[in-house]
């Protein structure tokens, strides 16, 4: 039994949204009820179309956005109490895009050694070695310790974002799309490296993704969000053998493998993404759902747990548990 | 031959730069027929944006282009001048971007845009161009179009735009669409249904599609032929069934490893990758370009230019020294 590193409980993020001078504000509720337990050396892949609220619950993860209501606790302690760079040691995000993320009048060598200055170490040999040190665990050329971000190529800057991450040694790395503004070819060098790195730091990570493909490959457990909502959550290969929420049975469809024989699927998912201002009643799925039925626009489905699995849909409700398989 | 719409032979494009000459695109001849989909797939700074770009005539002021022929549905194009070019843009051949919002103009509605389309190159009256772009909006699957034609660009999701964008690229019923990264902007589940939309459209109005990807698994699902780029040329090309199931270019080959493929790569496992970096196209260039990369290099790959095997009655070509019987052998 591994130790429990993140703990969420019923997380809530409302924001409100001003609809002009005199109309008031409406709340958009971005992140509603969440429950997540990840355990030591798992990867949490979050997965769902954009807008469902997969970075604003991150956000919440890494401190960097106080949640409304609910409580998160990084290895047993909450992270409302636990101070800021205690909490940078802890928890560390890399982001999606390496061209942003680096501050282009830094040298390489200076912004992976940034995380340490700010946690106080001032003896610039010790922030040298340390930083080549991680250089050299992620990949990077030496002679880069002084280059500049704009002379290196996409999957390298990724690497020093990684390197900068990891330099203070935390436990836990939110991801949030690492690999998708990289090349196929570069993207692939990335995931192997998360994987390594993983192993030989014995790191937690969440990483948020829209690639499937890359998330069966790389995570060891998904978590399906829906409109805010956790609607399916489960081990990698019982979620994707055999996945039961509608929702995640044509997010599922909708990957393209590249398998030529196949075609284009069609998903049914007719209905566009609805406006999280005013979501549906009910089953916040229902409008697009190829198995919807009359009580599902009424009441919101209850969560159970069905074949090893957390799933929130009315289909797998105890009173209808004979259409479960 | 009357069914070719596009045939574009020995295309190359240089871009001057302050430390010399970029041979962006070199000698690339690409072909399509009616009712097919041509997808141009390469990783970033391969020069497939390039290439659909000078087919258009929309390239950069500075960088030169250099055609053997350009036809466009059997007429050379080749010397048309900046306002021919102009009339057939939009009518004969549509281009969809990645981003639709940096192709939409943010001040006008969607009709606006929709009606000076026609008007521009239909010479339709408002009224009833505005009943063709509401027709159109429906066939590309927007609900309550009267009110979209209404709308502006920032009012619509990514989804939506896309199809707005698709919806007056056809306005005009063009012979040849090129869509460039249609997709790469948007959510799996809607890229699905823009893909099966273009899928749809192109068979309904028997039109010629060139799309430039660099995501395999859209190419599977919706090319009839692929062409691979790397570093400026065509390194492979065939039927998709060819591209997929027997690559040939070790650079082919290695881009499919590099992909993980839910039943047969091994969830953990690690995953094939490409050592190394794209050489830089600045100067002159001798021998296979993707040398420095390859498992397979000899020193007779660096001394000379390698040509693209095309066998005689075959649809697959590719760039290699290494003939079919021993790649077969080289796993």
């Amino acid at each position: 039994m591994s130790a429990v590193m993140i703990n969420a409980k019923n997380v809530t993020r409302n924001f409100s949204i001003s609809r002009g001078m005199f109309r008031g504000k409406q709340i958009l509720r971005a992140v509603s009820g969440v429950d997540l337990t990840v355990k030591k050396g798992e990867v949490l892949a979050l997965v769902g179309e954009s807008g469902c609220g997969k970075t604003t619950l991150a956000k919440i993860i890494l401190g960097l956005l106080p949640q409304t209501t609910g409580s998160v606790d990084l290895c047993g302690q909450s992270i409302m109490d636990l101070p800021r760079l205690e909490l940078a040691r802890t928890i560390q995000p890399i982001f999606q895009d390496p061209y942003s993320s680096l501050n282009p009048r830094k040298t390489i060598g200076s912004i992976i050694g940034l995380p340490m200055r700010v946690q106080g170490v001032e003896n610039s040999a010790t922030i040298r070695r340390k930083v080549q040190k991680t250089m050299d665990l992620v990949g990077l050329a030496a002679r880069h310790y002084n280059a500049y971000p704009n002379q290196l190529s996409g999957g390298q800057r990724q690497r020093v974002a990684i390197a900068r991450a990891l330099v203070n040694r935390p436990q836990i790395v939110v991801c949030d799309e690492p690999t998708s503004a990289l090349d196929v070819s570069v993207q692939s060098q990335i995931l192997n490296l998360l994987s390594d790195l993983r192993k030989e730091l014995n790191l937690t990570y969440i990483i948020i993704s829209h690639n499937l493909a890359v998330v069966e490959h790389i995570a060891t457990r998904v978590a399906v969000m829906y409109l805010g909502r956790l609607v399916e959550e489960a081990k990698t290969s019982i979620l994707f053998n055999n996945p039961h929420h509608p929702y995640t049975r044509a997010l599922l469809e909708s990957v393209l493998t590249p398998e030529p024989d196949l075609g284009i699927p069609n998903t049914q998912l007719g209905a566009s993404y609805p406006n999280p201002i005013d979501p549906p009643s009910g089953c916040a799925f229902h409008p697009r759902c190829a198995q919807v039925m009359p009580h599902c626009a009424m009441t919101p489905p209850l969560s159970n747990n069905v074949n090893g699995r957390f799933v929130e849909c009315h289909i797998y409700n105890d009173d209808s548990a004979e259409n479960a398989d | 031959m009357s069914d070719r719409v596009l045939d574009v032979k020995n295309l190359s494009i240089d871009i001057p730069l302050a430390e010399g000459m970029l041979h962006a695109v070199d000698g690339i001849d690409i072909h399509v027929d009616k009712g097919e989909t041509l997808c141009i797939v390469g990783e970033s700074g391969c020069g497939k944006s390039l290439t659909s770009l000078a087919v258009m005539d929309l390239l950069p002021k500075k960088a030169i282009r250099r055609l053997e022929r350009l036809d466009l549905a059997g007429a050379s194009i080749l010397d048309y001048s900046e306002q021919q070019m102009s009339d057939i843009r939009g009518s004969k051949m549509g281009m969809i971007f990645q981003e639709p919002m940096t192709s939409l103009n943010p001040a006008f509605t969607i009709g606006n845009q929709m009606v000076e389309t026609l008007q521009r190159h239909r010479k339709m009256n408002r009224v009833a161009a505005r009943d063709l772009a509401k027709r159109m909006l429906e066939k590309v699957g927007i609900t309550a179009a009267d009110q979209r034609l209404n709308q502006y660009p920032h009012q619509l999701s990514g989804g939506l735009r896309q199809r707005v964008m698709i919806a007056m690229t056809l306005l005009c019923e063009p012979e040849l669409i090129i869509a460039d990264e249609p997709t790469t902007a948007l959510d799996v589940t809607i890229q699905a249904q823009i893909l099966l939309l273009l899928q749809e459209l192109q068979s309904e109005f028997d039109m010629g599609l060139i799309l430039i990807t660099h995501d395999l698994g859209v190419v599977a699902r919706i090319a009839t032929r692929v062409a691979v780029m790397y570093a400026g040329q065509i390194v492979e090309q065939g039927t998709v069934k060819q591209i997929f199931d027997n690559p040939m270019h070790p650079y082919t080959r290695g881009l499919m490893r590099c992909i993980p493929v839910p039943g047969k790569t091994k969830p953990g496992e690690p995953l094939g990758s490409i050592p190394g970096m794209v050489p830089s196209l600045v100067g002159k260039f001798t021998g296979c370009r993707f040398a420095e990369r390859c498992d397979h290099v000899t020193d007779a790959c660096r001394q000379s230019d390698i040509e693209l095997r095309a066998e005689s009655g075959k649809t697959q070509g590719y760039r290699c020294i290494i003939d079919a019987k021993e790649m077969a052998k080289v796993a």
